[in-house]
């Protein structure tokens, strides 16, 4: 039934198939064949490995694989919605739901697997899911709306990262997993141990070496709790089955193709069914040639290009593909690679365990000291170069790579020692060589340059770190000077930008711009980097180089980041959070009234921030000077939750209250708090001060953290909470009030000066040459004979400080910015408005639903120019 | 509609169909920073001046996020062209054109504006 050009029918557009038309339209076949694809979901191809990041606020949009320009450009026929229901390979045709029949000269089985749900009684019950699309997520989410407990059956990989959400969702999460460790098929015994720790100390329950025997299901057919195998009973109000994926090989055994004792639909080495040589099987529903369904995208990936190379008759094959693969669950990296299991003969274990803080590594040895694979959990940095090791002698002893860094020999083996045909990306099956050449003949010079010429990194971006070291390797190699300028109007960095504002006091940016800056950038207007950097100097600077000391003075005004030029945190529907500064948290019964007033008589959104203060939500632009004008009547000043600046000192109760306490926390914390508010730094600073070693205010996640002891006061530094947490590390012991705080005020304006933008003191302290030695060297023994000058900047920063706002709702001119409309002031935005949730409101988000524009329409009323 | 104009001062007008819509006094206009104008159709634009005086104005909505708060977004200059960083996101949008820089497929409108 084919017409004159001949047809490839591709059924099933998930990862793999979206990959296989890919691969297509790099042939030409697109060109020369009608290629129609039929996709049972009601969207295109998505990134179902990132399907978890919509928890965690990725879109269902962000998801998507499918560039609608890259189908419409190629001619493809994509049928969303509309899934094979039959396929007669004798007349040689597909009949999809809606009725379409297509005839084909090729046809292309990407069905992918379907979840399996083990026979248990009542597993279909309201509040049992899988966990395979985003139809499943968006169910889930749903129901997670009314529930307070959820248990996940299956402990691998998909069931981890289920449990993960249903935590996210704010659930008590369960795990039940039959094996008797977590991630059986990935990990040893070891490393499941240091997993299970890890994972139990998030909260999470886990039962292994127990089976679901029965959902238990209350009077209104809803899930209520499950029966487990040893005779306990778990209530849950939701369960999601993880046990393992099956392939979808139905249409391929009602149509007569041959498929495996365990399923999978049978193919050759050119991906082609082995029963007829017209159809081709490729992903998670075909049984490769080794005999093995591969549930990963690598190997699907591969399979879609020998698909596409055989219908192009270039010779291509897949014999089989590794099963390394590196995963963040929950937050805890789990990589295995090569022959994890070790089950070559004769071969040898280097093992590094340390379930206290959750780490195992495993290295796989041959005798001639072949590294064969391993298991790492826990730390898996080494992932990328040990993976491309494996089956190679590594050039230094495996210990070394295991060991962390500190104790013994802490090797760094840089992706540089790789040889050429290393893979990087094991998604794409991207070598070395080939990332070294976009570099070095495409001219590519950044990671997203470099991700789109060879699409390394672009899949599940575990190899993104290792990208980066590569291309920044080879741009030094081929002598181009890596640029460290700020941005494209400076060629200088933060730091030395700073040291020209301050030997020259400068006090303006477009004075600096016309006389430091780029030559092609003089005389422009700066950019969104360079303003709010150079604005932040000239803050941290201005009583000693003689610039306003107001962030919303003249020219200061126009450099600062939008949340500083309203002096309030823009939200996501334009309305503003308030956040009055509460210093160590310490606030008397009468300020509370206060608050809660206000925020009652503006009708905002109140919470305890994760700093020890209230935050008031949903402000409009035009309402913050009156909400000012009442918090500092009441004696409130700014908190400053918008500036990169001091946020909060949290502080413990202390020695005054606390039967542990050693010395006075809450004084300090507020000292502290009063003496560094409204300094301006690179970026934001945090600290806390606990009464005893108990620290119960978490000061040593701080930038500068204080803890009592019986002498007076230790000070560490560097601490981080946030994305890449950091300990805190001692800088000195035993002070006094006065060391601590002279120390302290030596401590900041060195991080001041020196850091970069966004640079917290954390990844400051990681990259200073020197690191902590250094600064200690600097700071404590003023080994660079500039604390004097260190202490006097920070001495008139404290001598000038007026609180923002007070200043603000007395200037007529600052408050002309506090409108929402130049034409129509007192008319407010119709986007921010509001519905109310839990007693409170919370912002109506559908009335932001615009839609994109696309770029191509020219709209009403546009300009053309 | 409270309108604000006294002066006789030099006046931002917006060109929308046929008509010049007048939005605010030119002395209003910070360089480098903006304000948000209501158009008569219940649309809002994001009116900017940069350091050398031009105007430029686009529709205020940050077309990512669907909150109306490109006019208080940062701009700068990118290889010689004016753009505004929105607030939110920090997608960047050509002041002359309305074409996102980060995102080919996305632009909001321009509208031609003048000081008279
Ligand atoms: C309100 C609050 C959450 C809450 O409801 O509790 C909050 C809210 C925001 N945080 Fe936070 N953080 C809040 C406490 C924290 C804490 C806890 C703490 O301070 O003890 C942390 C971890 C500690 C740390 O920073 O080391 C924290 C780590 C972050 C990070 C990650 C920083 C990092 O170094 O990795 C960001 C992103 C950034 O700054 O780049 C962030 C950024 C933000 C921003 C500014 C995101 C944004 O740009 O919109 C949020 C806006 C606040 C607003 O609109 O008012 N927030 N944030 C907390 C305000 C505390 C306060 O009173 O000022
Ligand atoms: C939460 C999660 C996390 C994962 N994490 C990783 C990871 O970190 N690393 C990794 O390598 N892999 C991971 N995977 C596995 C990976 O997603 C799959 O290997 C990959 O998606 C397989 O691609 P596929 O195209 O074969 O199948 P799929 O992506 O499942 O696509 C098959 C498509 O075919 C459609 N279909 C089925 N029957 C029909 C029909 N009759 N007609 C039309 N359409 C049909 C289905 O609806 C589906 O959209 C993960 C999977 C999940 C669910
Ligand atoms: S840190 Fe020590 S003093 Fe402070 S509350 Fe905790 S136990 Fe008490
Ligand atoms: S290894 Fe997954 S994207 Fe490169």
């Amino acid at each position: 039934m084919s017409t004159d050009t001949p047809t490839i029918v591709l059924i099933g557009h998930g990862m793999v198939g979206q990959r296989f038309l890919e691969a297509l339209a790099e042939r030409g076949l697109t060109a020369t064949h009608r290629v129609v694809v039929l996709c049972e979901e009601p969207r295109p191809a998505y990134d179902r490995v990132q399907l978890t990041s919509y928890f965690s606020g990725r879109t269902p949009e962000d998801l998507s694989m499918t560039d609608p320009a890259f189908i419409e450009e190629h001619g493809i026929e994509l049928h969303v919605g509309d899934p094979a229901e039959s396929v007669d390979r004798e007349a040689r045709t597909v009949t999809a739901r809606s009725g379409l029949v297509v005839g084909y000269d090729v046809l292309v089985l990407a069905t992918g697997s379907y979840p399996f749900v083990p026979p248990v009684p009542n597993k279909d019950a309201e509040g049992c899911f899988v966990y395979r699309t985003i139809e499943d997520l968006l169910a889930i989410e749903e129901y997670a709306r009314k529930s307070t407990t959820g248990a996940v059956v299956g402990g691998g990989l998909l069931g981890l990262e289920a449990a993960g959400a249903l935590k996210g969702l704010g659930l008590t999460s369960h795990i039940v997993e039959f094996a008797p460790r977590l991630m059986p098929v990935q990990v040893d015994e070891g490393g499941g141990a240091a997993l299970l720790r890890t994972i139990e100390e998030m909260g999470l329950t886990v039962h292994t070496g127990v089976g679901t025997q029965e959902i238990v299901v209350g009077e209104d057919g809803a899930v209520t709790g499950m029966k487990l195998s040893d005779g306990s009973e778990l209530s849950t109000d939701l369960v999601v089955f993880s046990a393992g994926v099956r392939p979808r090989d139905q249409l391929a055994r009602d149509c007569g193709l041959t498929v495996g004792e365990r399923g999978g639909i049978a193919v050759d080495e050119q991906c082609r069914t082995v029963a007829d040589p017209h159809v081709f099987a490729i992903g998670e529903c075909a049984l490769a040639a080794d005999g093995r369904v591969y549930g990963l995208v690598a190997p699907g990936y591969e399979q879609a290009e020998t698909a596409a190379a055989t219908i192009a008759a270039d010779e291509a094959s897949f014999t089989g593909a590794d099963l390394s693969t590196k995963l963040k669950l929950l937050g805890v990296d789990v990589a295995s690679f090569g022959d994890a299991h070790g089950t070559a003969e004769d071969c040898l274990d280097v093992v590094y365990s340390d379930s206290r803080s959750g780490l195992y590594k495993k290295l796989v040895i041959g005798r001639d000291g072949t590294l064969l694979g391993g298991i790492l959990v826990g730390d898996a940095e080494a992932y990328g170069t040990l993976k491309a090791f494996t089956g190679s002698v590594p050039p230094v002893s495996p210990e070394s790579l295991v060991l962390p860094a500190g104790a013994g020999a802490p090797v760094q083996l840089g992706p540089s020692a790789l040889p050429d045909d290393a893979i990087i990306c094991s998604c794409n099956n991207v070598r070395k060589g080939t990332i070294r050449e976009a570099v070095t003949e495409h001219r590519c010079t950044t990671v997203p340059e470099v991700k789109k010429c060879t699409k390394a990194g672009t899949t599940c971006g575990s190899c993104v770190k290792v990208l980066g070291q590569l291309i920044n390797a080879e741009l030094e190699a081929s002598g181009v000077e890596v640029d460290k300028g700020l941005c494209a109007c400076f060629s200088q960095t933060r730091e030395e930008l700073y040291e020209i504002v301050l030997a020259l006091r400068i006090t303006s940016f477009r004075d600096l711009l016309d006389r430091h800056g780029r030559e092609a950038a003089r005389g422009g207007d700066g950019c969104e980097v360079c303003k709010p950097t150079v604005g932040s100097i000239i803050a941290s600077l201005a009583p000693t180089i003689g610039a306003g000391t107001h962030v919303l003075d003249g020219e200061q005004a126009a450099l600062q980041d939008t949340n500083d030029h309203f002096l309030a945190n823009l939200q996501k529907n334009g309305s503003y959070s308030v956040v009055p500064r509460i210093p160590g948290g310490e606030i008397a019964p009468e300020k509370l009234i206060v608050i809660g007033e206000i925020a009652r008589d503006f009708g905002l959104y109140t919470k305890i921030t994760g700093g020890q203060r209230i935050d008031m939500f949903g402000a409009r632009v035009e309402q913050l000077p009156s909400i000012w004008a009442r918090l500092v009547d009441a004696g409130f000043e700014s908190g400053h939750a918008y500036g990169k600046s001091l946020r909060t000192v949290k502080s413990c109760v202390g020695q005054t209250w606390c039967r542990y306490g050693v010395q006075d926390s809450v004084r300090m914390a507020i000292d502290l708090e009063l003496r560094y508010r409204g300094l301006r730094s690179p970026h934001k600073l945090k600290s806390a001060v606990s009464g005893c070693q108990r620290e119960c205010a978490e000061a040593q996640s701080k930038d500068f953290g204080v803890i009592a002891t019986a002498n007076g006061w230790n000070l560490y530094v560097g601490g981080n909470g946030g994305a890449t947490p950091r300990h805190a590390d001692l800088l000195a012991q035993d002070l006094s009030d006065a060391e601590l705080i002279r120390l302290i005020d030596r401590f900041l304006m060195f991080y001041i000066r020196t850091a970069d933008r966004l640079e917290r003191t954390s990844t400051w302290l990681e990259r200073i040459p020197g690191g902590l030695d250094h600064v200690r060297d600097v700071v404590v023994h003023d080994s660079l004979g500039i604390c004097d000058e260190l202490e006097a900047l920070m001495a008139a920063h404290v001598a000038h400080y007026r609180d923002e706002w007070a200043e603000t709702i007395n200037d007529p001119e600052k408050l002309a910015r506090f409108v929402s409309f130049v034409n129509a002031p007192d008319t407010p935005d119709p986007v921010v408005a509001f519905v109310p949730e839990r007693d409170q409101m919370k912002p109506d988000l559908p009335l932001l639903n615009i839609g994109l524009r696309p770029a191509d329409e020219i709209l009403e009323g546009s300009a053309t120019r | 509609m409270t309108l604000t104009l006294e002066t006789t001062d030099l006046k931002v007008r917006l060109r929308l169909a046929d008509d010049w819509f007048t939005v605010c006094d030119l002395s209003v206009l910070l360089p480098g920073r903006g304000v948000a104008a209501l158009l008569p159709d219940g649309r809002q634009a994001a009116v900017f001046a940069d350091r050398n005086g031009r105007l430029y104005a686009i529709d205020n909505r940050d077309p990512f996020t669907g909150a109306a708060v490109l006019s208080r977004g940062l701009t700068g200059t990118h290889q010689g062209r004016p753009f505004v960083a929105s607030p939110l996101l920090k997608q960047r949008f050509d002041l002359e054109s309305g074409q996102c820089l980060d995102d080919e497929t996305v632009r909001v409108t321009a509208y031609e504006v003048k000081a008279a």
